[in-house]
């Protein structure tokens, strides 16, 4: 049994179509990423799994059993970091367990011993104002980690860092998620990102989005930094050109 | 701590140098003999009556001060509970929203004599005046600040399974807490002059009907002197509406050290 399942999943706001008939899975201890052009649907399709949107046909099943439209089961995070400002790190990565009916002095407790782990240590008492985005974006991260450690939705959770902390967070997400076993649904338009970091690639092209193609990424894990700079690297960057290109998305470069 | 002093210096400094500039022309064109001494009391003057009716003033002061309490306090919680009911429900948000708005076009001096008629000469009548005048700023303050609440937080906090009372309880009214207090220091300057002006227009006792006494005396030191007494008591609230403001919303007042990049 995979740990989600979507089937046949169609989305249409005031008549026109953003998803059509999209069917995905997911396999414990996977990281899937969705790569797709701007507007194909990627994250319409996280609010239909997260339960936030009802979709107007198709069903989403987690661990076997219906969650169509129900939020609450499936760590999700957005697009946008969302740090609440006015709470601390610490208060922000507890919220979660507090909405499970943790009570706040032993929430704060089980956030606190993850600070470690996610590079966050020294940062409980601060506010998100005073921390560097990539700093932030590990907060987030550990937030979603806190609500579910079962399957966790990331909408370009480092689409806006700059190159070389994007590096870095790579680096250090495959040293954590090696440890964690999360399963994990990755949204990116960032083909070295997705190729570097996931399993399996779905590729979605736009309007309206469906599953265009399903690449396997064979290299074994943890992968090395080097792993990017080889061959077997860009042969699969070729090839999800290529298929991008024959889709009509142009002007993607190497 | 030197720089510290030196940043207050450079904010507050040309306010403080206006001030006593405009305190200095004051006492020239008294001294000078522009303005009659007996319709403008020189600062001096101001001063000594200041301190020598000390004990009328406060006493007087005690009583505006608890019409403003009160008032401020009702409107508060008035204003609360409309905020609260016209964000969850859009169609009495329709409704009333133009409703609260026009009658912010009545002037509050026009409707006094008519409260006093009603309710008679006690605090009863200065206390509704005051709740009328503070309750829109307060509504309108919470309003706007539950309206701002970001809607992908929404989102964020519905995907962890919460309903509507935490949504409440830990987004839209922390996000409120900026505007409300811009709506508060706006109600808390209202709810003295509020309460002065309707004691103008009939009472016993209150900095207001002090000062249609002393007009009657035309003493214009006693005048001056509640006036300047009025502007410190609302400066004053004023700030501590400011203290209470800080320690509600901590985040807003980071010092810049304490800003860390990694
Ligand atoms: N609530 C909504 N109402 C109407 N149209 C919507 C709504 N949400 C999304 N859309 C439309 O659906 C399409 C897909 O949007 P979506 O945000 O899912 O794209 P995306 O793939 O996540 O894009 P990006 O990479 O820019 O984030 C867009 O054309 C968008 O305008
Ligand atoms: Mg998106």
């Amino acid at each position: 049994m995979s740990k989600l399942q979507v089937e046949n999943v169609s989305v249409s706001f005031g008549g026109s179509q953003v998803l059509k008939d999209i069917s995905i899975h997911l396999e414990q201890g996977e990281l899937v990423s969705l790569l797709g052009v701007s507007g194909s649907g990627k994250t319409t399709l996280f609010n239909v799994i997260s339960g936030l949107l009802k979709p107007q046909s198709g069903t989403v099943v987690l661990n076997g059993e219906e969650i169509t439209g129900k939020p609450g089961k499936i760590s999700y995070m957005l697009q946008k970091d969302l740090l609440l400002p006015y709470r601390t790190i610490q208060d922000n990565v507890a919220l979660p367990l507090i909405f499970q009916g943790m009570r706040k002095k032993a929430a704060r407790k089980k956030a606190s011993s993850m600070f470690e782990e996610f590079g966050l240590a020294g940062t409980e008492t601060k506010y998100p104002s005073q921390l560097s985005g990539g700093m932030r974006q590990r907060a987030a991260l550990l937030r979603t980690y806190m609500f579910s450690q079962d399957v966790a939705l990331l909408d370009e959770p480092f689409s806006a860092l700059d190159t070389l902390t994007k590096t870095q967070i790579h680096h250090w997400y495959l040293e954590v998620m090696e440890k964690i076993h999360l399963s994990t649904l990755f949204i990116t338009h960032d083909i070295d990102e997705a190729i570097l970091l996931s399993d399996r690639i779905y590729i979605l092209t736009g309007k309206p989005g469906e599953i265009l193609d399903e690449i396997v990424v064979k290299e074994p894990k943890p992968r090395e930094a080097d792993f990017a700079l080889s061959d077997a690297f860009l042969e699969y960057k070729r090839t999800i050109i290529r298929r991008l290109e024959e889709s009509g998305v142009t002007g993607v470069s190497l | 701590m030197i720089r510290k002093f030196r940043n207050i210096i450079r904010s507050k400094g040309p306010a403080v140098v206006a001030i006593l500039a405009i305190i200095g022309i004051w006492e020239f064109l008294c001294v000078s003999g522009a303005v009659p001494r007996y319709m403008l009391p020189t600062p001096g003057d101001v001063v000594t009556s200041l301190i020598s009716d000390r004990e009328l003033l406060w006493f007087n002061a005690k009583v505006t001060l608890q019409e403003a309490f009160y008032g401020l306090g009702i409107g508060i919680a008035i204003g609360f509970v409309f905020a609260v009911l016209m964000d969850m429900f859009e169609t009495l948000y329709r409704a009333l929203y133009p409703v609260m708005v026009l009658s912010q076009t009545i002037p509050t001096v026009a409707i006094a004599p008519l409260l006093v008629l009603w309710f008679g000469y006690e605090m009863k009548p200065k206390i509704i005046l005051v709740v009328i005048a503070s309750f829109f700023p307060i509504a309108v303050g919470l309003l706007d600040g539950f309206k701002s609440a970001d809607p992908d937080s929404v989102n964020l906090l519905r995907s962890m399974g919460a309903g509507r009372w935490r949504i409440f309880r830990y987004l839209k009214a922390p996000s409120a807490l900026p505007s409300f207090f811009s709506g508060l220091r706006i109600a808390t300057a209202y709810s003295v002059v509020t309460a002065v002006i309707s004691e103008w227009l009939g009472g016993f006792n209150g900095l207001g009907v002090y000062m249609t006494r002393v007009k009657k005396a035309y003493a214009f030191d006693k005048m001056f002197a509640v006036i300047i007494l009025i502007s410190i008591v609302s400066l004053v609230l004023i700030a501590i509406v400011s203290i209470l403001e800080r320690v509600c919303m901590p985040y807003r007042h980071l010092d810049d050290a304490d800003r860390q990049d990694s």
